[in-house]
């Protein structure tokens, strides 16, 4: 059996063909091996039995340590978009202000709108422009606190990015994650995404201001709620009117 | 959807594997989904048609484990399957205190290379 290929040979070597190749190609660039059925047995196996999201919780447990040295309780909301977390921020920060000191992380997936809305005299706040990712995740949150200002904040409100899904996955180091369910969504969203209710220390039914017109049953919505997150403190309130929210403040306030 | 950065941080640590055992290529990737995970494995393997060509892991398999959901009733000291309208109620007594043991996996399990 002929080999037709010439022989490649260190630099400048003579081939037995009688002819000089001079091999200058970086060992870096040459191709990898070719797609085909790889000769038996040159496959090998290795067993890595790694969590994807370790590396998430490792950098979650670091903002913990970095809060909690600092004395800052932090908070990560939660919801669909338009369930309210920036209206019940807006006017959390205005019950809380000259009481507690505040600072906000908002993510979103282009726009500072929201971060805009929560623009306060002295307060805190940066914008975490998350480009298209549908969550926070823990290293995202390590920027935003390295951008703010946190001398003499106690309370950390997170806004995350407006998905039922994705963020249930994703420690920030928060301390309490709230859920929020408005009532335009339907009281059978907890039984549609378990996981964000499970994992949730509060849920907040929202926007009770328009539930008697919305028809929306909050006996059956409760009894849902409780049924995936027996675990779950539940606040009814409207984060328009202001309704239901001194059980609230009471809340934050129990958490310092 | 956020199975593509579940796919790039997978893929990542594939070919950091891969590299340190001097591998050229990775002709199958393993994969564990639990399916509490919140990661649907479809869109999961779409990501990685997506993010797999011009590395040395093209054309490489990518094998999904599916891990089903058990979950634990303490008062009858008893796991079971839940089904997912009615997660947390014991098929036995109905009660709502059930625990997850196991379906919230996310893992990469296994890499074969060249
Ligand atoms: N009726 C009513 N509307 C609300 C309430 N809270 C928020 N909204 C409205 O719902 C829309 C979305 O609210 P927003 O706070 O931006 O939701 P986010 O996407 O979760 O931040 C806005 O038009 C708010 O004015 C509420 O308690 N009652
Ligand atoms: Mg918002
Ligand atoms: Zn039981």
């Amino acid at each position: 059996m002929p080999n037709k290929k010439p022989e490649r040979s260190r630099a400048g070597a003579p081939a037995r063909s009688g002819v000089i190749l001079v091999d200058v190609r970086d060992p870096a660039d040459t191709p990898p091996t070719p797609p085909g059925d790889p000769l038996p047995g040159t496959v090998r196996t290795i067993d890595l039995q790694v969590r994807l999201l370790d590396e998430n919780d490792r950098r979650a447990a670091e903002n913990r340590t970095f809060l909690q040295q600092r004395g800052i309780r932090a908070l990560n909301f939660v919801s669909s978009p338009g369930a309210g977390k920036t209206t019940l921020l807006e006017r959390t920060l205005d019950a809380l202000a000259g009481e507690v000191r505040c600072a906000v992380l908002v993510g979103d997936l282009e726009t500072d709108n929201d971060a805009r809305r929560l623009r306060r005299e002295g307060l805190p706040v940066a914008q975490i422009t998350t480009g298209g990712t549908c969550h926070l995740d823990a290293s995202m949150v390590a920027r935003g606190l390295a951008a703010l200002s946190l001398g003499e904040v106690r309370l950390l409100f997170v806004e995350n990015v407006g998905n039922l899904v994705c963020p249930a996955s994703f420690d920030l180091g928060e301390n309490r994650r709230i859920t929020l369910l408005s009532c335009t969504e339907g009281e059978d969203k907890p039984l549609k995404y378990p996981p964000i209710f499970t994992s949730a220390h509060a849920v907040i039914v929202n926007k009770i201001d328009v539930a008697a017109v919305l028809g929306f049953d909050r006996a059956v919505a409760l009894t849902n709620i409780r049924r995936v997150a027996p675990q779950a403190e539940i606040f009814e309130l409207s984060a328009r009117t202001g309704e239901g929210f001194d059980r609230w403040l009471a809340y934050l306030r129990a958490l310092l | 959807m956020h199975e593509l950065g579940i796919a790039e941080s997978a893929l990542e640590l594939a070919l950091t594997q891969a590299h340190s055992a001097g591998a050229s290529r990775v002709l199958r990737i393993v994969i564990r989904v639990g399916a509490l995970s919140g990661v649907d494995a479809e869109a999961l393997r779409f990501a990685f048609t997506v993010i797999l060509p011009g590395t040395a892991a093209e054309g490489a398999t990518l094998q999904i484990d599916p891990v089903a959901a058990i979950a634990y009733c303490p008062a009858c000291q008893k796991d079971f399957f839940p089904d997912t309208d009615h997660f947390f109620e014991c098929p036995t007594c109905g009660q709502l205190c059930a625990t997850v043991k196991q379906g919230r996996e996310l893992d990469l399990v296994r890499l074969e290379m060249l």
